[in-house]
């Protein structure tokens, strides 16, 4: 009995070195889990080395005030393109923001049904979409009518692409808000429309801003819509029906030119550029953390 | 009691009119590019996807390089992101420290805040030169009899393509396979663990299983975002319209040619032509984005 036992206890040989195999199966696959970080964020390093390194030289107060200059002229800068991105991302909020966020409330409020999966399935689809195509779009219904591309173009293909985004962000963020909160207002005599207006939205608003900024974030760094919307200028802004220059566009512009001082030019114009869209992010998840604790 | 019902239909109706908005939006880019391609369609028909000329001079556009461009730079993307990606979703949901979770996420995330513009960039003076110099120079001196990789290394072309699009598309199929991964339920890890079984089986056995559909969905997310990438590619794939079997040949994908030629596009029918281009990029990126979010939804469900 007891030798028995004992047996039952010791492994045998074959069940040791089985035992040891499982042990290293398990030791190795974790490793190249572990590695595979690694390998993810050399490139994550890599962009973001060279871009301080070779971006930080031309970080001038100019590179912000002047407009670029021809090829061996010293100086100039990218002010109208910062600018130019700027009222960009703005029209694109001021078309894009309140489609996304009154769709948004539909889909957390009353979307149930077969209508609320269709607008959410769709929402998720057109998120998926190039932004290249959004472009296209935005040329055939801006820009083919107006014969003329124009910051209005370009305006419309990112409230394209900030439509998605804001109202599923949206919705995600009003859903969080307590129904007790919903009941009380209503039990008061609260009408639907001003427990939702007045009641929740303000309660789920900071989320909903922070689903704002990031679709800002995102559609700040776009450059395949404005190729053949908003253009590109030299100039400083011309009103809305004028081509527009923008930060991505000037990057890109300057990239594949053959000029050593534009691709100077270009690596500051991505450091501005990664600085604006990376803090932008950052602020907004390191808020959204604080907000949860 | 009238007006407070009065009220509340003109709220949510017009909240249901927006949502519909977003129906209509889908519908409008649908319409909007299979009109202005009509010419073009109406022209070439079924040639111009297996037409291999693109001759704006002569006026005959094919498309099949860009089609092949695209596929094949896509699927190099996908064979190098996916082992990766899935390996950092696992290890972030299974493996890694609470307290090392938070921040090796947040770095995830930070790959796919960078623009496409910044990579292209970055492709251009440190990807190309290096992909010229080390992988793809040894390629092509010790592999160069297999057609892969025949011919020199230009740097630009398929394989910096691939690779840049690996990059862009990790953070995509990690965070969504993430997401899935979060979503099996506990019991099935407890119940591997108590059987005995070491992290990697109950991984292997327990968890993956359980998220295989969702996983799949995720790398056919990251597909439909490889298909459309257009910057970054557009600035390291080389641009030449050719079916080269080298991976280190030059090559050009849909998304590129729009991006290069369309403001350049001197007559109707050429504008046309790229238009066709981006209403079958759209129609693919739609098919291949229901099919993923099905798969995830299924999961998560």
């Amino acid at each position: 009995m007891n030798v028995a036992l004992e047996a039952s206890m010791t492994p045998p040989r074959a069940a040791r070195t089985a035992l040891l195999r499982r042990k290293i199966l398990d030791r190795t696959m974790r490793t190249l889990a572990a590695a595979a970080i690694g390998v993810a964020v050399v490139p994550l390093f890599s962009v973001l080395w060279e871009v301080l390194r070779l971006g930080l030289p031309g970080l001038r107060p100019g590179f912000f005030s002047s407009l670029p200059v021809p090829v061996g002229e010293p100086g100039g800068g990218m002010g109208n393109a910062l600018v130019g991105t700027l009222i960009l991302v703005g029209l694109g909020g001021a078309i894009g923001v309140p489609v996304g966020l009154l769709a948004g409330i539909y889909l957390a409020e009353f979307g149930r049904g077969r209508l609320a999966r269709i607008v959410r399935f769709t929402a998720d689809v057109l998120s998926g979409v190039p932004s290249i195509v959004v472009g296209i779009f935005a040329y055939t219904v801006v820009v083919m009518p107006m014969n003329h591309f124009s910051a209005l173009s370009g305006g419309v293909a990112l409230s394209v692409l900030m439509i998605p985004v804001v109202s599923r962000t949206t919705e995600e963020m009003v859903k969080l808000v307590p129904t007790t909160l919903r009941e009380g207002a209503l039990a008061l005599g609260c009408p639907r429309w001003r427990a939702t207006l007045q009641i929740v939205l303000p309660t789920a608003l900071p989320g909903v801003l922070a689903g704002v900024m990031l679709a800002v974030a995102r559609v700040a760094g776009e450059t395949a819509p404005l190729l053949f919307t908003a253009f590109g200028s030299r100039f400083w802004f011309e009103g809305l029906r004028q081509p527009v220059a923008g930060l991505p566009l000037q990057i890109f512009t300057y990239a594949v030119s053959p000029y050593d001082e534009w691709h100077a030019q270009a690596w500051t114009g991505a450091l501005v550029l990664v600085l604006l869209v990376v803090l932008l992010q950052l602020v907004i998840r390191l808020y959204a953390r604080w907000r949860m604790h | 009691m009238r007006r407070v019902r009065l009220g509340d239909r003109l709220f949510s109706g017009s909240t249901v009119l927006f949502a519909l908005a977003i129906v209509g939006l889908g519908i409008a880019i649908f319409a909007a590019l299979a009109h202005a391609a009509m010419p073009a369609v109406r022209t070439f028909g079924w040639r111009f996807l297996w037409g291999r000329t693109w001759d704006p001079v002569e006026q005959e556009f094919g498309m099949l390089p860009f089609l092949y461009g695209t596929l094949v730079s896509s699927a190099l993307a996908l064979v190098i992101a996916t082992p990766i990606g899935l390996g950092v979703a696992i290890f972030l949901n299974e493996f890694a420290s609470r307290a090392l979770r938070g921040p090796l996420a947040f770095v995830m995330d930070l790959l796919a805040a960078i623009p496409s513009v910044v990579y292209g960039l970055w492709g251009i003076f440190v990807l190309v030169p290096f992909v010229r110099a080390h992988p793809g120079g040894w390629l092509a001196q010790h592999l160069g009899f297999v057609p892969l990789f025949r011919g020199p290394s230009y740097g630009v072309g398929m394989l910096s393509g691939g690779l840049i699009l690996a990059i862009m598309i990790l953070p995509t199929i990690s965070s969504i396979s993430r997401e899935v991964l979060a979503a099996v339920p506990q019991t099935q890890r407890e119940g591997a663990l108590a059987l005995g079984a070491t992290r990697w089986e109950m991984v292997r056995h327990a968890v993956l299983p359980y998220a295989r559909s969702g996983i799949f969905g995720a790398v056919v997310l990251g597909l439909g975002r490889a298909l459309g990438e257009t910057m970054a590619v557009t600035m390291v794939i080389g641009n030449r319209p050719e079916i080269a079997s080298s991976l280190l040949a030059p090559s050009y994908t849909m998304a590129s040619v729009l991006a290069n030629e369309f403001t350049e596009a001197t007559s109707d029918l050429y504008v046309s032509a790229l238009i066709e281009v981006g209403l079958l990029l759209f129609v693919v990126t739609i098919l291949v984005n229901m099919a993923a979010r099905l798969l995830v939804w299924k999961v998560k469900a």
